[in-house]
């Protein structure tokens, strides 16, 4: 097995920047509480934070509305869950309990409302949930369309963004133009941007940026301000840009799957310690889901422009239905991203009981297989504590696939 | 989504009804053997949302993978259907009904009659109410290589059906589905002939509710539960609109005014129940594969279940809703629209404290399926809402709709049998 060098441990001699930044990505990652929301309410006042949970949410209305949007993904492992388990059944992902339990713990009393984006049905049900559990708390389950005709599906989702849009201007306490909504989205657009450069750089040289930090940093964007995050990313990609690091001979992978319930670090870690790189992957499905800027033209109504971006260039994730006529077979834009990153193998981690995930996988796995990548699956939990099976799994992995390129 | 009809009745002797639907079954699975020799079109779709009239004004027939996973359970296959579809790699986490329908394909999709069904001509993905729906549906394109029709149906997250909603359904009726119709089956949309079956379903629908109220009364005549799964059948399935169906429901509001006019109580497998010593309202799928059973550990306690939103997946029709000949398109979407799990959790608390209320429950029972999220995510949360806006106990119980693995009988049973001496304890409370 290669043994990883750089695998948590942020950079040696020279590196103080860059262990800065992650350590301030690492405290932000960890904040379930919130409290960097509070202290933005507080040094912003009669200003709204609206949060929503993990997959595609418009964040630019809540922007727009001179909001502070705020992902909301769970306790991780680092709540314990009481109440949230009184409130669900034995078979359902951990998610859900433990966003329950903070919701009623009062770590979400800094959040003005929270969307609920068409997911899954646990999420679905989770927004009639908050209604009954949190009266008097603005709720919005988002449809998002399911019919990809601009005239049909597209009209419908112009038509849910333009309620939410309305809705959060009443939140904030005035209406969202259309000059907010351009700049929200433009700094939209600069966010993804900033995404998509440090996944090149991870995807390029992936012993520069090592996953378990980049999700740091990622995750830190849950409670940021979209400006200060992107500055947050642009610094980074500069700093492990530039930070030396050696090269690693690592088996490179695709992660996917894990897009909603988040997979605890010492996961990311351990993945990255048995050998592998991961060189793309969806943790951060909900920031990268419209693929490319939405960048409205003057003459068009940015609301419909950020329907259109979702149509056509939304990602066909394990949530959506691929239309017979989407010019694509299932799993193919799975497989394209791993070419394109460079990958040698995917790995399939889903969170148990994930329906999306776990009903999708036999066909993405299939098309994977087709491609002839190598695939390997496990399931995780946000709470999960015990790497040591994954350790082995994966690291059998990056070993074979190491013995197939050498081969 | 779970739904509901059985090829064989409950009772030991057979009503009118009861032999009406069995002939119903038998024709129609027999037409779908023929379909390849005759040349009939075949949908696949799935009973929350569907739009059997519209597929009849076709003259499709249609094919409904939920009812032959739960026929498969109660036929004691789904265990060995399940296996098969988790050796190819389906999750032990996912819908049981999903794997039981791949496994039965994998197997030759033999039917409940011991034929062949044939293939789709057309997967209808009518998406109400359930998310699976779409996976599933994806995955029997690659099994079938048949083309897809999604009809999407939002979700009523506040509890109501907004103009937009159903426009948006309307739309996709009218741009996309009947189009896919009309290309498999080379035929021009009817839309008179639509307008008749409507009127059909419209005078079932009556009748349902009616025999569905009956439970209002002491004794309540039927089981709005575990009978009642026989008696939605027809309607959920490949039968609204047919003047079958309507003679059914005909039929069966006979029989049960029969039996309210001479007061007895229902009839369960075992033969009448005794006296009625219990009285519960009933959310969640039952279990399939051990189903006598788990009716027979109510009944034997005399405890009837006088309603259940069970049988309201396919149609919620006792709030009112009928299907209406003069608005084809938005009846069709406004059905879709109201089908009980596309409601949000709020509305369902609601419907819930309603039937405690009208049915004269004393109390609820959640049976929480392992399969299902639609169903079951918030159940618990429910069931306290209920609790403390009625006063009532509620009782908990967890199983699965066709994975014998999730349905332990000593289990369940010491459950319910708790329960019912709790709802004892508290009647004797009371009266002290
Ligand atoms: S982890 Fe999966 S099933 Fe659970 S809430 Fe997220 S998408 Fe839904
Ligand atoms: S998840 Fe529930 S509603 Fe959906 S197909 Fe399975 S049993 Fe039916």
């Amino acid at each position: 097995m290669v043994a990883p060098l750089n695998a948590d441990q942020p950079a040696a001699a020279g590196a103080a920047p860059l262990q800065a930044l992650v350590e301030r990505a690492r405290a932000l990652s960890e904040d379930v509480q919130l409290e960097a929301v509070r202290a933005w309410k507080a040094a912003h006042p009669g200003r709204i934070a609206v949060g929503s949970l993990p997959v595609w949410a418009p964040r630019e209305l809540i922007h727009a509305a001179g909001g502070l949007p705020v992902g909301v993904r769970g306790g991780g492992d680092g709540v314990e869950v009481v109440r949230g388990d009184a409130y669900f059944q034995s078979y359902i992902c951990q998610l859900p309990r433990s966003t329950l339990e903070l919701a009623l713990d009062g770590s979400y009393d800094c959040l003005d409302g929270v969307i609920f984006p068409s997911t899954c049905d646990v999420i679905r049900n989770l927004s009639g949930m908050w209604q009954l559990l949190l009266p008097g708390k603005y709720v919005r389950y988002l449809d998002v369309p399911q019919s990809l005709r601009e005239d049909l599906g597209g009209r419908f989702l112009e038509h849910e963004l333009r309620t939410l849009r309305d809705e959060l201007g009443q939140l904030a306490g005035a209406p969202i133009s259309d000059d907010a909504l351009r700049a929200s989205i433009a700094a939209y657009d600069a966010h993804r941007r900033a995404i998509e450069d440090v996944y090149a750089l991870r995807a390029a040289t992936p012993w520069l940026a090592p996953s378990w930090e980049l999700y740091l940093v990622l995750r830190a964007g849950d409670v940021l301000p979209v400006e200060e995050h992107t500055a947050m990313l642009r610094e980074y990609r500069e700093l492990a840009a530039a930070s030396g690091r050696p090269m690693e001979d690592q088996a490179r992978v695709v992660l996917t799957g894990a897009f909603c319930e988040r997979p605890p670090l010492g996961l990311i870690q351990t993945v990255e310690r048995s050998g592998c790189a991961i060189v793309d992957d969806d943790l951060a499905l909900g920031l990268r889901f419209i693929r490319g800027d939405v960048a409205p033209p003057p003459d068009e109504d940015p609301l419909a422009a950020l329907a259109r971006a979702f149509l056509a260039r939304g990602r066909r994730c394990p949530t959506m239905f691929l239309p017979d006529d989407a010019g694509q077979a299932k799993g193919e834009a799975l497989v394209e991203d791993a070419r394109r990153a460079g990958a040698e193998g995917v790995i399939f981690a889903a969170a148990s009981f994930c329906d999306p995930a776990l009903l999708d996988q036999p066909m993405t796995a299939k098309a994977v297989e087709a491609a002839g990548l190598p695939s390997t699956s496990f399931k995780y939990a946000e709470n999960t504590g015990q790497f040591q099976p994954i350790r082995e799994q994966t690291g059998a992995f990056a070993d074979a696939i190491k013995i197939w390129s050498d081969a | 989504m779970t739904a509901t009809p059985l090829p064989a009745a409950p009772a030991p002797q057979k009503d009118r009804s009861q032999e009406r639907q069995k002939a119903m079954l038998a024709e129609h699975f027999a037409r779908l053997a023929a379909a390849p020799e005759t040349g009939a079109k075949v949908v696949y779709t799935f009973v929350p949302g569907n739009l059997t009239e519209l597929l009849l004004s076709f003259d499709i027939l249609p094919v409904l993978p939920e009812i032959n996973a739960l026929q498969s359970g109660m036929r004691q296959r789904s265990r060995e259907f399940i296996r098969e579809a988790e050796k190819r790699g389906h999750s032990e986490d996912v819908c049981t009904y999903v794997k039981c329908d791949l496994g039965m394909k994998l197997k030759g999709n033999v039917g409940p009659t011991g034929d062949r069904l044939p293939n789709p001509d057309l997967l209808l993905l009518s998406y109400t109410g359930c998310f699976t729906f779409m996976k599933w549906f994806e995955l029997l394109r690659e099994e079938y290589r048949a083309p897809t029709c999604m009809l999407h149906v939002p979700y009523q997250a506040d509890g109501k059906v907004t103009p937009s909603a159903r426009d948006y359904v309307v739309r996709q009726l009218r741009e996309e589905v009947i189009p896919a119709l009309e290309r498999i089956t080379g035929r021009a949309y009817d839309e008179d002939r639509l307008r008749e079956h409507l009127r059909r379903s419209a005078e079932a629908e009556e009748d349902l509710v009616r025999v569905l109220r009956s439970a209002r009364r002491r004794p309540s005549p039927i089981d709005g539960y575990f009978g009642a799964v026989y008696y939605v059948g027809p309607i959920f399935s490949s039968f609204r609109g047919t003047a079958d169906a309507a003679a059914y429901y005909r039929e069966l509001r006979e029989e049960v005014d029969e039996r309210v006019r001479l007061g007895l109580g229902p009839v369960t497998p075992d033969g009448p129940m005794g006296p009625e010593r219990f009285r519960l309202v009933v959310e969640g799928p039952p279990n399939w594969t051990s189903f006598r059973e788990f009716w027979r550990m109510f009944h034997a306690e005399g405890a009837v279940c006088v309603a259940s939103t069970y049988t309201k997946v396919g149609g919620t029709y006792d709030e009112g809703f009928r299907h209406d000949p003069d608005r084809p398109l938005e009846t069709l979407a406004e059905y879709c629209l109201g089908c009980y799990t596309n409601r949000s959790l709020p509305t369902r608390v609601d419907v819930l404290c309603r039937y405690m209320d009208e049915y004269e429950a004393d109390g609820l029972l959640v049976n929480s399926v392992k399969s299902c999220n639609s169903f079951s995510a918030g159940q618990l949360l429910m069931l306290r809402e209920v609790e403390r806006r009625t006063g009532k106990p509620g009782g908990f119980i967890e199983s699965d709709l066709v994975d014998p693995r999730y349905f332990s009988a000593a289990n369940v049973k010491n459950r319910i049998d708790a329960y019912l001496q709790m709802i004892e304890q508290r009647r004797r409370g009371a009266g002290a």
